[in-house]
């Protein structure tokens, strides 16, 4: 890799997919398969031109479907390989059978998602509906403000993934990440090495004629249920690895990122806040509109009443969901509301639902959830302003924002 | 920080000329963001796409509600779309056209507008309608945002893997709406 000491721990401005594309390259997966789709398509088309041009060591296996892709990365899985696909919206639906299997099988994929909205009607452009809808997959869910956080979380996403043997998905919004251009640091493929060791699965873990065993093997109702216990138990605990290979990750590789740490008065594998000692009102989101929101909670603008009054929490972490790290936050404050780009039809937003459940029996705050962004809404700095004014009314009903 | 939205058709480098001023900022030691918003995905179709550029990491993704600056690529858009939507008696608007300025109906202090036939650099240069590396020489003139130097290294990187020939043309193109 002759750019690799060219562009170490230097900053570059690139687009999100290439960012995502480049830091996939350097962690030297063994196998990349993929089909294209909208809004992912820049992540895997810069994959298989890296691989054209001589520029990685991967082998890019065409699928004619996401069906067949995740297929594909699950055998190069099981047979020992490390390995990396993407996908987006309906893509990720197609694969949703595979998706179960893989973190059954306990395979340690790396899959990101470029968050798309779901038909009908048919949209292009981005929500979380795509990953929220298979958020019971048993796949560790993490979800990126930016390009920085997005190519230091996909590093993280093997680390996790290859310790606790549970397949990763790195969310990033779809054109808002995949699409922009900003300012990032892609850490080489020797730097990441110092942190990420080469994959070298044990026996019995992988699929191998001299030590013969079985995936995703029949389980009769005897030993069906503590199987998937043991995945949830696993998925639960997993809260802690991913908290400790955060730091880990900053001790090694973090020297990017760190003049935006010191910043917000909690900040770690799971979640972030951002905002004062003692806020009334908290905004909790996923993804690039807690950026927004940040500029918001930093309005002293005389005009804006709530100013200084509001924090914001960001969910890094959804699956597995970090209950205890978010009511410590909660707890200080009167008002939570959810910005959710995702419904349970039905129901209500998924995030919502999580933050309730996380506080039922233990506070009196009041939980409410506003959805917003729906199939690339705009969501302004206006529309959150609302929000925190919406908050501290009576009823609790979730509200469409979009406007 | 500096706000700019783009105006222009599907087909012209309206994403693309959005990448390329940020690309140029940051090389000219500011952070910036650049990001489209599609409409419906069709050649003529109009597009809007949108850069911030200041000292500090840019965390805000709403769209560019309030310009700085304004950049027309296609004039026809003056009669169906609102593209002064935001603007204030400071934003500044760059507009490609044959017409004079005389000519041109917008809803902005005559000092701050600015006309350019940037299709015609661009068919003489290119040989192609796509204006926005033209665009970017008179940002670099008309602005403090950016030198011609950070342009020129910006069409580079943004180029790169392209035909030395093509590259050559956009730098070409920069440098002449520069000198223009």
């Amino acid at each position: 890799m002759p750019h690799d000491s060219i562009i170490s721990m230097k900053k570059q401005i690139l687009e999100g997919s290439q960012a995502v594309s480049q830091t996939i390259n350097n962690i030297k997966p063994a196998v990349v398969s993929a089909y294209p789709i909208t809004p992912q398509t820049h992540i895997v088309e810069d994959l298989a031109k890296l691989k054209a041009d001589g520029k990685a060591t991967y082998e890019y296996v065409r699928a004619e479907s996401e069906f067949a892709a995740a297929s594909i990365v699950t055998g190069a899985s099981a047979a020992g390989s490390r390995v990396y696909t993407a996908t987006s919206s309906q893509g990720i639906l197609l694969m949703t059978e595979v998706l179960f299997n893989i973190a059954g099988m306990r395979l340690p994929v790396v899959l990101t998602c470029a968050n798309r909205g779901l038909s009908a009607p048919i949209t292009i452009w981005n929500d979380h509906q795509d990953s929220m809808t298979i958020r019971d997959s048993g796949w560790i869910m993490l979800f990126a403000e930016n390009h920085q956080e997005a190519v230091e979380q996909h590093i993280m996403a093997y680390k996790i993934a290859e310790t606790v043997k549970i397949p990763v998905m790195v969310n990033i919004d779809g054109f808002v990440l995949t699409h922009s251009y900003e300012p990032v640091v892609i850490p080489s493929a020797a730097e990441i090495k110092k942190y990420l060791p080469a994959y070298k699965p044990e026996k019995g873990e992988y699929l191998d004629p001299q030590n013969p065993t079985t995936f995703g093997a029949f389980a009769p109702p005897h030993s069906y249920m503590e199987i998937r216990q043991e995945l949830y138990d696993d998925l639960k605990s997993s809260l802690t690895v991913i908290n400790k290979e955060y730091k880990n990750f900053k001790k090694v590789l973090g020297q990017a990122s760190k003049e935006d740490e010191h910043q917000s008065k909690v900040n770690n594998g799971l979640i972030e806040y951002y905002g004062p000692q003692k806020p009334k009102i908290l905004l909790v989101a996923m993804g690039s509109v807690v950026g927004t929101i940040k500029d918001v909670v930093d309005d002293h603008s005389k005009e804006f009443s709530l100013s200084g009054s509001i924090g914001v929490l960001k969910i890094k972490t959804f699956r597995p969901f970090p209950s205890e790290e978010v009511l410590k936050i909660v707890k200080k404050v009167k008002y939570v509301a959810v910005l959710e780009k995702a419904v349970s039809l039905g129901s209500e937003g998924p995030l919502t639902q999580e933050i309730k459940s996380a506080v039922q029996g233990k506070t009196q705050v009041k939980v409410q959830n506003f959805v917003v962004g729906l199939g690339g809404r705009d969501i302004t700095k206006d529309m959150i302003k609302k929000i925190a004014k919406e908050i501290k009314k009576k009823d609790s009903e979730a509200k469409f924002i979009g406007k | 920080m500096k706000e700019i939205r783009i105006h222009g058709r599907g087909g012209q480098g309206v994403v693309t000329a959005a990448e390329l001023i940020a690309i140029s900022a940051f090389y000219e030691g500011k952070m910036s963001q650049a990001f489209p918003h599609f409409g419906v995905e069709r050649t003529g179709a109009p597009i809007e796409s949108f850069v911030r550029i200041d000292k500090h990491f840019i965390r805000t993704r709403e769209q560019v509600q309030n310009p700085d600056l304004l950049i027309i690529q296609d004039a026809t858009l003056l009669e169906t779309t609102d593209v002064t939507k935001g603007a204030n008696e400071n934003t500044i608007a760059i507009i490609n056209t044959s017409l004079n300025r005389s000519e041109i109906d917008i809803n902005l202090p005559d000092e701050n507008v600015f006309v350019i036939n940037a299709t015609k650099i661009a068919l003489d240069v290119i040989g192609k309608n796509i204006v926005n590396t033209v665009i970017l020489g008179s940002i670099a003139k008309d602005t403090d945002l950016f030198s011609l130097a950070s342009a020129k290294k910006a069409v580079k990187q943004k180029f790169e893997g392209k035909d030395k020939s093509i590259i050559d043309k956009n730098i070409k193109a920069v440098e002449l709406a520069f000198n223009s």
